[in-house]
């Protein structure tokens, strides 16, 4: 017997139940098609300007900096004053992100990179797939629009979010990702990310970026 | 309304005295009797003997089946049974049913049982609608949280609605006040060191707020929290609520010697 | 079993962690996550609903394990996974070296995994030659030092700044000496680019699993660090070793969970990197593995479900039982003596190394109830020590004395009559005895209180029969 095969014996002779058991395996498939949402708390629920508000406060309440602009083209020149004002290099990488790649980055005088990190970047920059007012949390797909790798290995990390992508709940980015990759499929990747990189394995003292990025700075385009 | 008509409607409370009480410390079984006739309830005190928790705690269920059964049966005449302690309370509350999820017929006996059990001062203000105690008493007052009256009774507000009434008494918050003293019953003998270091940061607590005085609804922990602050040389008085509460406070304090010179 | 137990020396185990300085000074630290667990629940109105939300998801989950089971590895292949299943640690460690094998690893990267733990993978790793290298500091820390975690969230939390020091001073040989380490973040500077490195250069990246998806063939980490998502993004091969229990129906099933997880933990409302992974890298993918398996593990769950202790199985291993346990706070984990440490692993402990071995740690517990009262999944862990104890009592485990001693005790409180005639002249005996200090500083069997504390003297005559005496009549 393979050890699947005696972990589902084991499993059916703990549970009483025969392998067959047709009104089981239909609660099962119910569940798993109908994905129904549970409690949804009242924090994130609201109208856009409402979340976005929301958003604000609680990303910035785990140590994450938050910026609104009015338009896309206004994000490179912000992520080149966060860098001047903090002594930062001006320094950028990105993927291949459309909305990314069309803003005018040679207005600023960054030097920008394309692609995935190999580890050697201290600032990269991805917009979200959407961000969640209910605990200021992004979400990033995978793929070569914006690398998973630059999530973590750069020192600084922007997130473009765009007002239209921040929603509520989780449960709004599951349906969100449901309608763009189909249902029941998902790309390799999928990050929520809530705040800058942190341990408090040292004595409990919380201390940002332990592995990943030391800083997050979100950028939400308004227009 | 004629004594006989005053008779027949007053609530005939079984006072569960607790085997701790019974045996170390009576003063606080008549401490309950007076709170309880203050406020009109006819005491009946049955034989018994103990609410069968160390039986229970220990994984000895047969025998605590058999103290159950027995408790059962002599309060049934009864309106509702009382009990000075938390932990006693919490096992005729919410142990009792579950004792006998496997015999529907004791089972439904046990849980109309325990529909009619109590924690003294819960009874006092849940029940009964007390509000206030005519007692007095000079001193500050630190008030440790037991464990089951807290977590299983939600005993918590009562004692300290019926302490704010007692003239000159201040009541000081304790830090941890709801933190387990380490009595926990055979736990204190056979895990005794553990057991000691828990109370150990108890004590310092304790020691930490100007009371003069410890007070709580169950006599384990008393006993328990008592016996290290005396060790260590604390000065700090340990009664049960009820003898504060029923202005019963001329026996000496728990631990304290019968001809004592301080007071 | 992989990893060697202590725990029958659990009383030594504690005698030697009260007496230890360094550690006593370091446990208080594992009392700030009680206020920020009651921050972060006072903060969210929906939080006790929830609990009772993941708790049914749960519930439902394990009555339907072997279905959701096949439902999860039909996913995990499609995506392009490959699903192991293991009965135990030895076929555990077999399917995970046999990988290893296969793409002729010398360095795994690991995500904080406890069931890594609970079958000793490192060992296993380290003595086929190849470098188990743990990524989350806690973990880090701890493997410098040859420990093992004492806490299931924050395994260094035993570990003091200084401790730290001297170890990376130990260990990392390209550490100048008159390099400045005095400050937490310098410790945390020289560890993050000591790992990045070893991230780097990662053949193969393990994590655990906090749930595996069914509705997508998901597996979801829950990390505040990154390394988590550094061990699985950046090597070829991903593997996730995870025990059976983990199954979650759906996304939105997970979100109910999610939400009670971090509060309960740390008093985070959501962990930093919440990272949900689904087979190995796609067609265009720049980056993420190219190969991705999951090791179930069952190791005696699938005989724990439908029997007394399934409850267990609703664990996502929050910690906040211990975090808010009385024994935990006074010696920490490593006297329990085994992999899980505070009330979880009082109830686990057992379970997965038997109750001869384990039996201490349902025993060494006041039944306080803080455990319960705060537990997300609503585990009714009192009640699963107390059963561990009846199974003792059952098999005569309970030491001797004890056992006399409680039965003797039980023979008096049946027999009313008798009890009295036992009680009264004892009490009486031991209040004359007692009268002049009022209290006892060592009784016969005491030992265990009277080392410590005094015993406060009976007052003499019993209450009952001061009360038959009272009302005159026999009652």
């Amino acid at each position: 017997m393979s050890a699947r095969d005696e972990i589902f014996a084991t499993i059916r002779r703990s549970l009483k139940v025969g392998p067959v058991d047709a009104p089981r395996r239909e609660a099962v498939a119910a569940r798993l098609a109908q994905a129904s949402a549970g409690i949804r708390p009242q924090r994130g629920q609201g109208e856009a300007a409402e979340r976005i508000a929301t958003f604000r406060f609680e990303a910035e309440r785990v140590q994450a900096t938050v910026a609104e602009v009015v338009a896309a083209a206004d994000v490179p020149a912000e992520i080149a004053r966060y860098l001047s004002d903090n002594n930062l290099s001006a320094t950028l990488r990105f993927g291949d992100d459309p909305r990314l790649a069309e803003m005018p980055w040679p207005a600023t005088a960054l030097e920008i990179a394309r692609g995935p990190s190999e580890g050697h970047d201290l600032n990269a920059v991805s917009a979200a797939f959407a961000a969640v007012a209910e605990t200021g949390t992004l979400a990033l797909v995978s793929g070569a629009d914006n690398p998973t790798t630059l999530n973590f290995l750069p020192d600084n990390h922007f997130v473009v979010v765009f007002a239209a992508d921040v929603v509520g709940d989780y449960e709004s980015v599951f349906a969100k990702l449901r309608a763009t990759y189909g249902a029941g499929v998902l790309p390799r990747t999928v990050n929520f990310i809530t705040g800058p990189s942190r341990s408090a394995d040292i004595e409990q003292t919380l201390l940002l970026g332990a592995h990943g990025p030391r800083r997050l700075h979100i950028v939400v385009v308004n227009g | 309304m004629s004594e006989s008509q005053a008779a027949k409607t007053q609530l005939r409370v079984g006072l569960f005295v607790t085997c701790l009480v019974d045996l170390f410390r009576p003063s606080v079984g008549f401490a309950a009797v007076k709170l309880l006739e203050d406020a009109g309830c006819k005491v009946i005190v049955p034989p018994q003997t103990c609410c069968g928790q160390p039986a229970f705690n220990s994984g000895d269920r047969a025998d605590a089946q058999a103290i159950a059964r027995r408790n059962i049966e002599t309060f049934a005449g009864c309106d509702y049974v009382v009990a000075p302690s938390g932990s006693c309370a919490g096992m005729l509350v919410k142990h009792y049913p579950d004792l006998f999820a496997d015999e529907p017929d004791m089972a439904i006996k046990a849980t109309a049982f325990s529909a009619k059990c109590y924690e003294l001062v819960s009874f006092l203000v849940d029940k009964l609608g007390v509000t206030s105690v005519a007692a007095s008493y000079a001193g500050v007052v630190a008030y440790h949280d037991s464990c089951s009256g807290l977590r299983e009774l939600g005993v918590r507000d009562q004692p300290r609605k019926l302490l704010a009434s007692v003239e000159g008494l201040r009541l000081v918050e304790l830090d941890e006040a709801d933190v387990c003293c380490g009595f926990g019953g055979t736990f204190a003998v056979k895990y005794g060191e553990l057991s000691d270091a828990i109370v150990a940061r108890k004590s310092d607590k304790i020691a930490a707020t100007d009371a003069d005085t410890l007070l709580a609804g169950d006599l384990g922990c008393l006993m328990n929290m008592a016996g290290k602050l005396q060790r260590q040389g604390r000065a700090v008085k340990v009664r049960h609520v009820a003898e504060v509460l029923a202005g019963m406070t001329d026996a000496p304090a728990i631990g304290e010697p019968v001809e004592s010179a301080a007071k | 079993m992989s990893v060697a137990a202590t725990t029958p020396r659990f009383k030594d185990n504690v005698h030697d962690a009260l007496h230890d300085q360094r550690l006593q000074g370091a446990l208080p630290h594992a009392r700030n996550f009680i206020s920020r667990r009651a921050d972060a629940v006072a903060r969210l109105p929906e939080f006790d609903a929830l609990r009772d939300s993941a708790r049914a998801i749960k519930d439902h989950t394990l009555a339907h394990l072997d279905l959701y089971l096949e439902a999860y590895e039909r996913k995990v292949a499609e995506a392009g996974g490959h699903v192991h299943y293991a009965r135990d640690s030895a076929e555990a460690i077999a399917v995970i070296l046999g990988i290893c094998k296969a793409h002729d690893a010398k360095v795994v990267t690991k995500g904080k995994s406890m069931i890594s733990e609970e079958i000793g993978l490192n060992a296993a790793l380290e003595s086929e030659g190849i470098a188990a290298v743990e990524t989350d500091l806690g973990e880090y820390v701890i493997q410098l030092r040859g420990e093992a975690p004492s806490h299931i969230i924050a395994p260094a939390i035993h570990v003091t700044r200084d401790d730290i020091e001297a170890d990376f001073r130990r260990v990392h040989r390209d550490l100048a000496a008159d390099r400045d380490l005095s400050r937490p973040e310098q410790l945390l500077s020289e560890a993050r680019a000591i790992l990045r490195d070893r991230f780097l250069a990662a053949d193969v990246g393990l994590t655990g699993a906090n749930f595996l998806v069914a509705e997508t063939g998901t597996s979801i980490i829950v990390t505040n660090e990154g390394n988590g998502d550094l061990t699985q993004t950046l090597p070829k091969v991903h593997v996730v070793l995870a025990s059976i229990e983990k199954l979650t129906p759906t996304l939105n099933d997970v979100a109910q969970i999610l939400r009670v997880l971090a509060r309960s933990a740390t008093g985070q409302d959501m962990s930093v990197y919440t990272t949900l992974s689904t087979g190995p890298r796609r067609v265009g993918d720049p980056d993420g593995p190219e190969e991705y398996h999951v090791v179930l593990l069952d190791n005696g769950r699938s005989a724990t479900l439908g029997g007394p202790f399934d409850e267990m199985l609703r664990c996502i291993r929050c910690g906040a039982c211990m975090n808010h346990c009385p024994v935990y706070h006074a010696v920490g984990g490593h006297a329990y003596g085994w992999v899980y440490p505070g009330p979880m692993g009082a109830v686990l402990t057992p379970l997965l190394i038997g109750v001869a071995e384990g039996g201490h740690l349902p025993n060494a517990s006041t039944f306080c109830g803080r455990c319960e009262a705060v537990c997300p999944m609503r585990i009714p862990l009192p009640n699963l020590m107390r059963t561990w104890r009846e199974r003792e009592f059952e098999r005569r485990l309970t030491p001797p004395l004890t056992r006399a001693a409680l039965r003797l005790w039980a023979f008096f409180a049946k027999r009313p009559a008798l009890y009295r005639l036992a009680v009264e002249p004892a009490m009486r005996g031991l209040a004359l005895i007692g009268r002049r200090r009022g209290r006892f500083a060592w009784l016969p069997f005491g030992g265990g209180w009277t080392r410590g504390r005094d015993f406060p003297a009976p007052q003499g005559a019993t209450f009952q029969s001061r009360w038959r005496a009272r009302s005159g009549a026999t009652q």
